[in-house]
């Protein structure tokens, strides 16, 4: 394997001071939920470590998850120590196309067999191959041959965790996650639409400190991230417990700032950090700026039953199937008195 | 499909087909039964209203059953309004009746739905425990008392454990929550708890019948 500079010394040569990078190191831990004492072999484990190969294969998506990543404000510490990892393909940010960059993505496969981390973001069309291919190649055979030697995958905001907006009814190219079809790697979930840059650092951080997985959750996410819901961490949350809830998006409520379950919040059932880790170097995240939460780190959640609909509401089907029921209810009650009625008249008749 | 797309989807819907099925057979046979001619003279008109005097009349003791009978009126009542105030006046459910019905209502503070409903869980366990000792009262229940108060009690539990969580995830009580109501829904047309709409009709009944034989009600 050639010789490649270590993180520390990436971030150095970046101008990035030591207090700024142990700062981070202190975030991280607290972030994953480590004690204090953990920060020295975080901090002593990134900087030593070699710059980790990393593919990331984009399918069917929107580059949000790019964009999340990228488009900061200023470059943050965890965009500057994304940027370090050798990001050897990644189709919407390297400079090569078409055969040059399929070359660099194989290059990259055979000089880290084995150790290279593959991150997707995109769903997997299985349709039609023709639905979503690169360089000729479809989303299907260049996952399956990528994930091949790689250490691990880390499906990158939701539709590659849970299929996502492609995979929305009616799924017309019938998308699917890539839990889905790999099956003998290991596997993170960092599911959000987009998901939240810190998270997919940390995430990537963890592994670099300790070469091992976070703990995750039944849908395959971080448990420091995704281990409470938004509701739980919610400013909001004693509006909630007082019964003072926004009932319009400009009514007094909206104003002053109440909770926003009446209109269809899904913070009580979506787990995920933005109530604590927040959006736009911990400027806000969605519920700070008066809308609710959408649930987008949740499986499903663009066939959730309505991002305006309060998450107490059942789904009753059409009126016609309640209407038909309750004309069922009355044709039985009316038959059983005509029932009880013969019966009784029967009855006297015998004497 | 997760169980709370379950629970909030056919489990639910099921259950208010069963809820409305049940409840118009059970009083529409009722209603349609042949009435047992009345032949005599009657001595007062109106059947209506001694229907209405009879329904306001027997929500309060006759004065000479109230020594008697206080402790379980007052365990009753307190269960009945406990019961009403957190159905109706939790804001979740508000909202919940809002999007079946269509109108909304002010309700109350979580902490203080939280009180009435850990109230209502101690009074349905003191009449339980009086209908367990009590030796009369014991040997008139059968199973659709236990299972009435079991099915009535059950969701009013699984709503209070949502707050204290018991480390289970917020979205499987739900579910939980939403399976123990689906549950009443279901029990309550074809049990004793029918009287939650056949305890006017037959209140209005007698009293119809009481009023056009001039008796006082």
């Amino acid at each position: 394997m050639k010789t490649t500079p270590t993180l520390g010394q990436v971030l150095q040569a970046r101008g990035v001071s030591r207090r700024g990078f142990l700062k981070y190191c202190a975030t991280t831990a607290s972030l994953l939920a480590l004690p204090p004492t953990m920060v020295p072999r975080i901090a002593a484990a990134l900087e030593n470590a070699r710059r980790p190969s990393v593919i990331w294969l984009s399918f069917q998506e929107c580059t949000g998850c790019t964009e999340s990543l990228t488009r900061s404000a200023s470059p943050t510490l965890e965009g500057l120590i994304f940027d370090s990892i050798s990001l050897d393909y990644h189709h919407t940010l390297q400079a090569a196309s078409g055969e040059a960059a399929e070359a660099a993505r194989h290059a990259a496969m055979e000089e880290n067999m084995g150790s290279y981390l593959v991150l997707v973001d995109g769903s997997i069309p299985l349709g039609n191959p023709g639905f979503s291919t690169i360089a000729g190649i479809s989303n299907y055979d260049m996952l399956m041959d990528t994930v091949a030697g790689a250490a691990a995958v880390v499906a990158i905001g939701s539709c590659a965790s849970f299929g996502g907006i492609p995979g929305a009814y009616p799924n017309p190219t019938g998308a699917v996650s890539v839990r889905d079809l790999v099956t003998d790697k290991p596997i993170i979930n960092v599911p959000g639409c987009p998901p939240i840059p810190m998270v997919i650092t940390a995430v990537l951080a963890q592994f670099l400190t300790f070469n091992q997985l976070p703990e995750l959750d039944k849908l395959g996410r971080p448990k420091a991230f995704f281990g409470q819901t938004i509701h739980d961490r919610c400013y909001r949350r004693p509006f909630y417990e007082q019964g003072l809830f926004a009932e319009s998006f400009d009514d007094e409520g909206a104003r002053k700032g109440w909770c926003l379950y009446k209109l269809g919040c899904k913070g009580p059932i979506t787990y995920n950090a933005c109530a604590t880790v927040k959006w736009n170097q911990g400027t806000s995240f969605p519920i700070e700026s008066g809308h609710p939460c959408l649930g987008c780190s949740e499986p499903d959640f663009w066939d959730g039953g309505g991002f305006y609909k309060p998450v107490s509401t059942g789904d009753f089907g059409s009126g016609a199937a309640l209407a038909g029921a309750a004309a069922a209810g009355v044709a039985l009650g009316v038959a059983a008195a005509a029932v009880s009625r013969r019966r009784q008249a029967k009855t006297i008749k015998e004497g | 499909m997760d169980l709370l797309e379950l629970a909030r989807g056919p489990v639910i819907q099921i259950a208010v087909y069963v809820l409305l099925i049940g409840s118009l057979w059970r009083l529409l046979g009722i209603l349609f039964l042949q009435q047992k001619p009345d032949f005599s003279e009657p001595r007062q008109a109106g059947g209506l209203r001694g229907a209405l005097k009879v329904i306001w009349t027997r929500a309060f003791t006759a004065p000479v059953f109230k020594k008697a009978t206080v402790y379980s009126k007052v365990l009753a009542y307190t269960l009945h309004i406990g019961l009403f105030v957190t159905i109706f006046f939790f804001v979740p459910h508000i909202v919940f009746f809002t999007d079946v019905f269509g109108v909304s209502w002010p309700g109350l503070p979580n902490n203080v739905i939280f009180l009435v409903g850990v109230i209502t869980v101690g009074v349905a366990l003191a009449l339980l425990i009086r209908r367990i000792t009590h030796p009369v009262l014991r040997l008139i229940s059968n199973f659709d008392d236990y299972f009435s108060w079991f099915v009535t009690i059950l969701p009013v539990v699984t709503g209070l454990i949502m707050p204290i969580r018991f480390g289970v995830r917020f979205e499987t009580l739900l579910a939980i929550h939403i399976f123990s109501v689906a549950l009443l829904l279901v029990w309550l047309p074809f049990s004793k708890l029918a009287h939650t709409f056949l305890v006017f009709v037959s209140r209005g009944t007698t009293g119809a019948i009481l009023e056009r034989r001039g008796a006082k009600t």
